[in-house]
């Protein structure tokens, strides 16, 4: 493992290079402007995170997707099986913004959102 | 014969903008409103925009696009705002009647007030020429996500992203995530021009390549497009000679920049600004066409759709003063964007229409940190803020006291000064 990395934190739009050195403990942080970084980095280096935005197919709506949000952060490297899980998801419509559409996903403590309400519709 | 349509505010555009004009505009009391959407929903350029980080300044949490839309979409159903979908405004007239095509047939509307909210739409190939045949699968970032995230459509396999907009950005990770692979994203600036925490989570994540100083000089394909010609540029963004390189693609994306669709406006005759290329306005945010207001992305391009609603709502406070007045004829004071910036918004601003404070919208030119921007009344400095960092993408404001320097200036200047080291 690399003993010298770079992280560059998003916090706020300034993007700093934070320089961190993992010879010792506690590590040692360089290059941010602000005490946010360090907390930012640390993460970054050793659970990082994302929340997983995505669409799953829907049926009786205006449209065949329906656009999902994790309820929150979900492990970087767990992304793909979230996204291969949800492939296989299918709802019908009437659905509401905030409905839970997969409870508890992959058993990762996270569940999976609607971020709209979409009618049903007669064709 | 059908009853004369009339309405104290028209709003043309049922995204963001249009629906939190809306919104306000019922607040104030109006009752007479209504929304024309050419979409069959309302909701806008939102609802594919299925990413998170909506809405912090507006609802202090995050919002993935279409969640955001719908609070707004909500509020106009439960205030029974009167909206029609599918429907194409195709003239704006001065008298503010707006002629209208929808399932009701080719109508003539009548307003007291219009408010333009018709948002913006990306540039498209042409707009940059790049040689070569013309095939299909090359389409614009915005385009490949509404067919994904609201058709259910990946328009490539092995796609290339030109330009480092936030949207080309964003598609590059959206693409990944659902099995297409990204060769590349080109930037012809050397600098990228999207928002960091993109270039971080969309390309860095998957490992996706960003080439600064950068561009497609060339496409190849028949019926599809099979593969595009990557040139390094100099400093004055001219391909560099023997430095092409050859990709094998079966989509280009476009992410080369947005602009405010103003062919309604142009056709009224009101008055567009170069910098903006959206309407010029003044501090009501009132058009150079009396009782004609624009609001949103079809003003200037935003890049935080929270700044959109909030100047939707100014908007409004303009149109309320303009139903209760009626006055046209008002001085002007002009306000002109100078060193180092791209523009400001409004371009004039009436000492009447004045409230305790008013606040002035700019892009600066270039990235830059430690600068000063400075505001001047007729040459007299009134009021300076430091910035540590500024950058294109992002739009900044600058707030003003109004005093009675202001109200009895000809000129109103604002400008950067860069701090000497």
């Amino acid at each position: 493992m690399n003993e010298l990395q770079e992280v560059i934190c998003i916090i706020c739009p300034k993007g700093c290079h934070i320089e961190v050195d993992r010879r010792q403990e506690p590590w040692e942080f360089s290059g941010n402007s602000c005490k946010r970084g360090p907390i930012y980095a640390q993460k970054e280096l050793t659970a990082p995170s994302r929340m997983l935005t995505t669409t799953i197919a829907i049926k009786g709506a205006i449209v065949p997707r329906l656009p999902v949000v994790t309820s929150s952060d979900v492990p970087k490297e767990r992304m793909m099986d979230v996204m291969k899980a949800l492939a296989k998801t299918q709802v019908d419509a009437p659905i509401k913004v905030g409905d839970v559409i997969v409870s508890n996903i992959l058993d990762l403590g996270v569940d999976i959102l609607a971020t709209r309400t979409l009618e049903r519709i007669s064709h | 014969m059908k009853a004369r349509k009339e309405y104290d505010v028209i709003i043309i555009g049922g995204g963001p903008a249009g629906l939190a004009a809306a919104v306000e505009a019922h607040a104030r009391g109006l009752r007479s409103i209504l929304i024309v959407e050419r979409e069959n929903q309302l909701g806008g350029i939102l609802l594919q925009c299925i990413h998170n980080g909506f809405g912090l300044h507006e609802f202090k949490e995050e919002l993935t696009g279409p969640a955001f839309a719908q609070r707004y979409i909500d509020k106009v159903y439960e205030l029974g705002i009167e909206y029609l979908l599918e429907a194409s405004v195709t003239m704006l007239n001065p008298d503010r009647s707006v002629m209208i095509v929808s399932k009701e047939g080719f109508v003539r509307y009548f307003a007291k007030a219009v408010i333009l909210a018709m948002g913006c739409q990306e540039r498209p190939r042409g707009a940059i020429s790049i040689p070569g045949s013309r095939p299909a699968g090359v389409l614009t970032a915005g385009a490949a996500q509404k067919y994904l995230n609201m058709d259910g459509y990946l328009v490539g396999e092995k796609v290339f992203i030109l330009g480092s907009g936030d949207i080309g950005l964003i598609m590059a990770r959206r693409m990944t995530l659902e099995g297409a692979k990204v060769v590349g994203v080109a930037e012809i600036q050397r600098q990228p021009n999207g928002i960091t925490r993109n270039i971080v989570q969309c390309l860095h994540d998957f490992h996706i390549p960003l080439y600064l100083s950068h561009t497609v000089t060339r496409i190849y394909g028949k019926e599809r497009i099979q593969a595009i010609e990557l040139s390094q540029v100099d400093e004055n963004l001219k391909p560099i000679e023997g430095t092409e390189q050859y990709i094998e693609v079966d989509a280009l994306l476009l992410s080369i920049g947005l602009l405010p669709n103003n062919s309604l406006s142009e056709g009224v005759g009101i008055a567009l600004s170069k910098a903006t290329k959206g309407p010029i306005v003044s501090n009501d945010l009132q058009t150079s066409i009396p009782g004609y207001f624009a609001c949103g992305n079809v003003l200037h391009v935003h890049d935080v759709v929270d700044y959109v609603v909030a100047e939707a709502r100014r908007c409004v406070d303009g149109v309320m003063h303009y139903l209760s007045n009626q006055i046209s004829e008002e001085r002007h004071i002009e306000v002109t964007a100078h060193t180092g910036l791209h523009y400001v918004v409004p371009q004039s601003i009436k000492p009447q229409t004045l409230g305790a404070k008013q606040r002035f919208y700019f892009r600066v030119k270039s990235p830059d940190h430690r600068v000063k921007i400075q505001i001047f009344a007729d040459g007299m400095l009134i009021k300076e803020s430091l910035k540590s960092h500024v950058v294109p993408a992002e739009m900044e404001y600058i707030e003003v006291d109004i005093n009675d320097a202001v109200r009895q200036a000809q000129h109103i200047t604002l400008a950067l000064h860069k701090e000497e080291a």
